[in-house]
């Protein structure tokens, strides 16, 4: 699914430097660039139309039929897996979305606080902060998982919807970017303007900086969205109650069923079908914001 | 592993039956406050269905008992394991845990199973001996109850031997002619494959042989991957692969099924759950498949390996052990509860007095034509040769995968990739900690 979510992401992040440059004169098409993107393209989209093809086949058709020809079992999948155990995969995407909607918000929220205190203050240890921070960047976030998952046992918060949260609105990823995005995008001019017509820090932030910031914040909110809505091991150690289980963690248990029993594959590859559409929606939905003329009418130089 | 590990070896038993005891004393001291209020108890599980097995104890004796289970599914595998001590290690693991026979010696010697010999030591006759000796891993301890088993047997294609004109092998040599047979006949059919993918397969058919991968000899582990026997087993199958003889793709892949499928492989050596596995795999050929017992290293010998099986073990860190070891031996051995897993969570008992009782008097669907399949299973899984699991099961089989693989591959010497997961497995546990004897 990250895969996935990533290549969603590249298409959307490269319009807006086409729009930026303006309309090009018509030119010969280079074609050793254009035939190695086509690959990279055709390599990165045949397991999405894997997936989509697969997800309507019948169990019956599934290995049976020719790989990428259509099945007729689509509806059929869709309606088991619904009443899988009384519909808990409904229950899982909801918890995903309440994960990774939540989650992604809130973190946003802190790196934009955090990110644009970096940019726009200085203070003794920013830098050496700053510097700590560039540090959690590098540590990949799936060796604190366990740690994590101690400290919360210690305040009797395992096994809840706390306990996956808490751990994700801090990231220093969002924080670095966000700080590098005020540098750029909040000049100090218009914060200098600010305060001498007299607004206050937080009104300075809210009204002038946050506006401008917002392109660079909708980019931190996505990062953070797919990257709650696809992490698996931090849930997987936390939880232990499958009704709070998010949808990376539920299509595991559907696959790793023990040895006696087959895994139902019919219905993960539907499930991790379905559970891309969000993802999708919400790239569709934000990426206006990516083409939005940053400073216009900030500064004049 | 993120977790450390407590030192200790399994077999020093001693240290180990005097915590346990230590621990149980703890535990019956606050059960007997316990009796006169409700318990509740968590079950992490991954046997789909078990829910509804539950509720059966929460309805009946559960209610009487004031003992009430809540289950919690969990997904299958080592990682699972690692979940287990992880939680185990913040003092939370949950009252009751499945765990498949070779991942107790791991969880034992991390000290996250209590001893229960007292509350279940009654059950032992209801199995097997080569059963029951898994959950006591040689000691007087009892650290779990059978659940399921999975004891090996060969599957084939009743029409397809007819019209190749093959006869079922009694012993592998007949397995070899007959693969050889095959190839004659039918050049681009092959009877099975070897999988470098299913360690467990391989250990099962090790098992056969009479192969002891870990033993304890005093205060020490002995580890045997490349002994005699496994050794055999090795040289037999890198044979065949070399020769061309069978396929030696992995199973479980989609061209695996189509070739079940389309009957360009026409035999399975495989476990008691073959056909649930089948039926999925390879839905075309329903009826026409055929199950026998494994072929055998020498004639009149009778004897078999398993593949898979797991077992109901209660956590140290419980507080109701009595309570949880009370739940385990029902539903390991209530005749209800066990029809009631056959039916829900498709097991195969590893109490022998369910192997025929009465899910079990009918085929499996898919192998309708076969009237005494469970008759016949019942019978192979009395012959089950005991099977000896160390603390680090999980590394020799990754070292399986990547040695065995890279070997059917280049079709390459097996013993050699034999010798490499006696070492990585020893180097393994001597990293952990555990004494090692040449």
């Amino acid at each position: 699914m990250s895969s996935l979510a990533l290549h969603q992401a590249d298409p959307a992040a490269g319009t807006s430097p086409g729009t930026a440059r303006g309309p090009a004169r018509p030119r010969r098409i280079a074609l050793v660039p254009t035939l190695t993107l086509l690959l990279g393209a055709v390599y990165c989209l045949l397991p999405v139309v894997w997936v989509v093809i697969a997800s309507t086949k019948s169990g019956r058709e599934l290995f049976s039929t020719f790989t990428f020809w259509p099945g007729t079992g689509f509806t059929g999948n869709v309606s088991e897996l619904s009443s899988y155990r009384d519909g808990v995969y409904w229950q899982w995407m909801g918890n995903s979305a309440l994960y990774a909607g939540l989650g992604a918000l809130l973190s946003t929220c802190v790196s934009a606080f955090s990110g644009y205190a970096l940019a726009i203050y200085r203070f003794r240890g920013r830098e050496t902060m700053f510097n700590i921070l560039l540090a959690g960047v590098l540590m990949p976030p799936v060796i604190l998982a366990i740690p994590q998952y101690l400290l919360l046992a210690k305040a009797d918060l395992t096994d809840s919807y706390l306990s996956v949260l808490l751990p994700q609105i801090l990231s220093p990823y969002g924080v670095y970017l966000a700080r590098i995005y005020a540098a750029a995008a909040v000049p100090a001019d218009v914060v200098e303007a600010g305060r001498m017509d007299g607004a206050g820090e937080w009104r300075i932030f809210t009204r002038v900086a946050l506006p401008m910031m917002l392109p660079g914040l909708v980019t931190v909110f996505l990062f953070q969205f797919v990257a709650i809505w696809n992490n698996f091991l931090l849930p997987y150690i936390m939880l232990s109650d499958d009704e709070k289980f998010p949808i990376t963690l539920g299509l595991h248990t559907l696959l790793e069923q023990g040895a006696n029993t087959p895994a139902l594959y019919t219905l993960v590859i539907t499930g991790a079908f379905l559970a891309v559409f969000p993802l999708v929606a919400l790239f569709l939905v934000v990426q206006r914001f990516w083409s939005l003329d940053l400073l216009s009418g900030a500064v004049k130089s | 592993m993120p977790y450390t590990k407590r030192r200790r070896l399994v077999s020093s038993a001693v240290a180990v039956a005097l915590g346990a005891t230590a621990l149980a004393a703890c535990g019956s001291s606050s059960d007997d406050e316990a009796q006169s209020g409700p318990v509740s108890l968590t079950y992490w599980t991954w046997a789909p269905g078990m829910d509804k097995v539950v509720d059966l104890w929460n309805k009946g004796p559960g209610k009487k008992e004031q003992i009430t289970v809540t289950v919690k599914k969990q997904a299958s595998g080592d990682t699972l394991v690692t979940k287990i001590l992880t939680a185990h290690k913040a003092g939370k693991a949950p009252d009751l845990v499945q765990a498949e026979y070779q991942a107790l010696p791991t969880l034992v010697s991390n000290d996250a199973l209590a001893d229960i010999s007292g509350e279940v030591g009654d059950a032992k006759e209801k199995f097997a001996d080569g059963v029951w000796q898994q959950t006591t891993l040689g000691t007087d301890a009892v650290y779990a109850v059978p659940q399921d088993i999975g004891p090996m047997m060969f599957y084939y294609r009743e029409d397809l031997f007819k019209k190749y004109g093959l006869k079922v092998p009694a012993t592998w040599d007949e397995f070899a002619e007959t693969a050889r047979a095959l190839k004659k006949k039918a050049p681009d059919t092959d009877l099975t494959t070897f999988s470098a993918n299913d360690s467990g397969l391989f250990a099962g058919l090790a098992q056969q042989a009479g192969a002891k991968w870990w033993t304890t000899s005093g205060d020490k582990w002995k580890v045997g991957i490349n002994d005699a026997a496994t050794q055999k087993v090795a040289e037999f199958w890198g044979d065949l692969v070399k020769e061309g003889a069978i396929d030696d793709q992995p199973m479980y892949t989609p061209a695996w099924n189509k070739a079940l499928n389309t009957g360009k492989q026409i035999a399975w050596v495989s476990a008691v759950w073959a056909p649930g596995t089948l039926t999925t795999a390879a839905p075309d050929t329903k009826g026409k498949w055929a199950m026998a017992p494994l072929p055998q290293w020498s004639d009149g010998e009778n004897r078999t390996g398993s593949w898979g099986g797991s077992s109901t073990a209660v956590t140290t860190d419980s507080e109701h052990k009595d309570a949880a070891a009370k739940f385990a031996a029902w539903l390991n051995t209530d005749g209800d509860a066990l029809s009631a897993l056959a039916k829900e969570s498709g097991i195969y008992p590893a109490s022998t007095s369910a192997q025929l009782s009465g899910a079990f008097t009918s085929p499996p669907e898919y192998f309708s034509n076969q009237p005494d399949f469970y008759r016949k299973a019942a019978e192979i899984a009395e012959t089950t040769a005991p099977s000896a699991w160390g603390p680090n099961v999980n590394v020799a089989y990754t070292t399986f995968k990547d040695a065995f693989g890279a070997a059917a591959k280049n079709k390459s010497d097996f013993t050699a990739a034999l010798d490499t997961m006696q070492e990585e497995t020893v180097a393994d546990l001597e990293k952990q900690g555990f004494e090692v004897a040449q």
